[in-house]
């Protein structure tokens, strides 16, 4: 029988050490504290309201920080039909949003123009911004969006948030382990 | 002055102004011509107790003469009673007088007729653009502006590009296919 050491053991810390990757944490961290940009532009804004309020409560996925300032926020929700002469303004708030941002395309509209196929309409937010997630539906319900904000918090979750955040630290420590 | 007595004066007061009448189910339509518009106007509001302007419109008859027509919608408070007045003006008739100092509710009508129909208004306090952003070139709800629009660019303020309409503005084609083939996408992705 070999002899067993329990001095590995030490009953102050057990149970408050967690072994985890950085990214993963840092993922963790990161989708459960999504603060929004409420781009509220049409219809869709009711239902992104009905979404942070009670019955629906966004606050379940963090996301309950509605920020009216671009420098506080994670992710813009385009909500509504984007007109060209409001396009170049839904851009200039995404550009003053600090990185890591992400962008959900509310409803038809923010998506494709929706209904809207004319002179005034922008065909898609995606045609000035890097959209990582479309809500189908005019306006969506807020499960839509619920599971639109679920299905963002999945691709982060999968994202090397370190690497991409600190690539010059990553190439560092590369060099000096090689 | 009763409904009935304040149309019979309208009727005498401007027999001769009024290129036509229509009745048609109680509304009463007047034709004039643009140069007695603000006199009408006036002695609408003042002597007629025509006090509530309802709405401006604007209609391109494209390929007619004249080509524009504008309405106004007026309404009559102690009456309960609706008159519309049409002007019907050539596309180079010029400028057409200003209802803004007499209906100050005018005043955003006007801007909006200039800005979709490009007619101008003399006189008008303040002759912008209202939904358009000052500087787009086209006037979009004249007849030979096309529905899916022209490009434009104005750098740092605003620009349009042209809508793909795929067969019509709001068009499905009624089949078995799936959406993505029964209602193409405006801009298909890039492969």
């Amino acid at each position: 029988m070999p002899e067993l050491h329990s001095t590995a053991y030490d009953s102050k810390i057990e149970g408050n050490v967690i072994f985890t990757r950085f990214d993963a944490a840092l993922n963790w961290v990161q989708k459960n504290s999504l603060w929004p940009m409420p781009m509220g532009l049409a219809c869709c804004a009711i239902e992104l309201m009905a979404t942070a309020a009670s019955r629906f409560d966004i606050a379940r996925f963090g996301a309950e920080v509605m920020r009216f300032s671009p420098r506080q926020c994670d992710v813009m929700i385009v909500a509504g039909t984007v007109t060209y002469k409001m396009a170049l303004a839904v851009k200039r708030i995404y550009e003053q949003m600090p990185e890591p941002k992400w962008v959900i395309a509310m409803g038809a509209c923010a998506s494709t123009g929706g209904m809207y196929r004319s002179y005034a309409v922008l065909q898609g937010i995606d045609q000035l911004l890097p959209v990582d997630v479309y809500v189908s539906g005019c306006p969506p319900r807020p499960e839509a969006l619920l599971a639109g904000l679920m299905k963002l918090q999945e691709k982060i979750s999968r994202e090397h948030s370190f690497a991409k955040q600190k690539p010059e630290l990553v190439e560092k420590l590369e060099e000096a382990l090689s | 002055m009763t409904r009935e007595t304040a149309f019979a004066l309208l009727n005498r007061l401007f027999g001769e102004k009024i290129q036509s009448k229509t009745e048609f189910r109680g509304e009463t339509t007047y034709t004039i011509a643009a140069s007695d518009l603000r006199e009408i106007a006036k002695r609408c509001r003042d002597e007629l107790s025509f006090d509530y302007l309802l709405d401006i419109t604007s209609i391109d008859n494209f390929g007619e003469e004249p080509r524009f027509e504008i309405v106004y919608e007026l309404y009559s408070m102690p009456h309960a009673a609706h008159l519309r007045l049409k002007l019907r003006i050539s596309e180079d008739f010029g400028e057409v007088d200003t209802v803004s100092d007499i209906w100050p509710t005018a005043n955003w009508h006007e801007r909006e007729i200039y800005d979709m129909m490009g007619i101008k208004f003399k006189g008008h306090p303040d002759l912008r653009r209202i939904l358009m952003w000052d500087g787009y070139p086209f006037f979009p709800l004249r007849k030979d502006f096309p529905l899916e629009g022209l490009p434009s660019d104005m750098p740092d303020v605003a620009f349009t590009k042209v809508t793909s309409m795929e067969g019509g503005p709001f068009v499905t084609k009624p089949s078995t296919a799936t959406a993505k083939d029964r209602e193409p996408r405006a801009h298909p992705p890039q492969l």
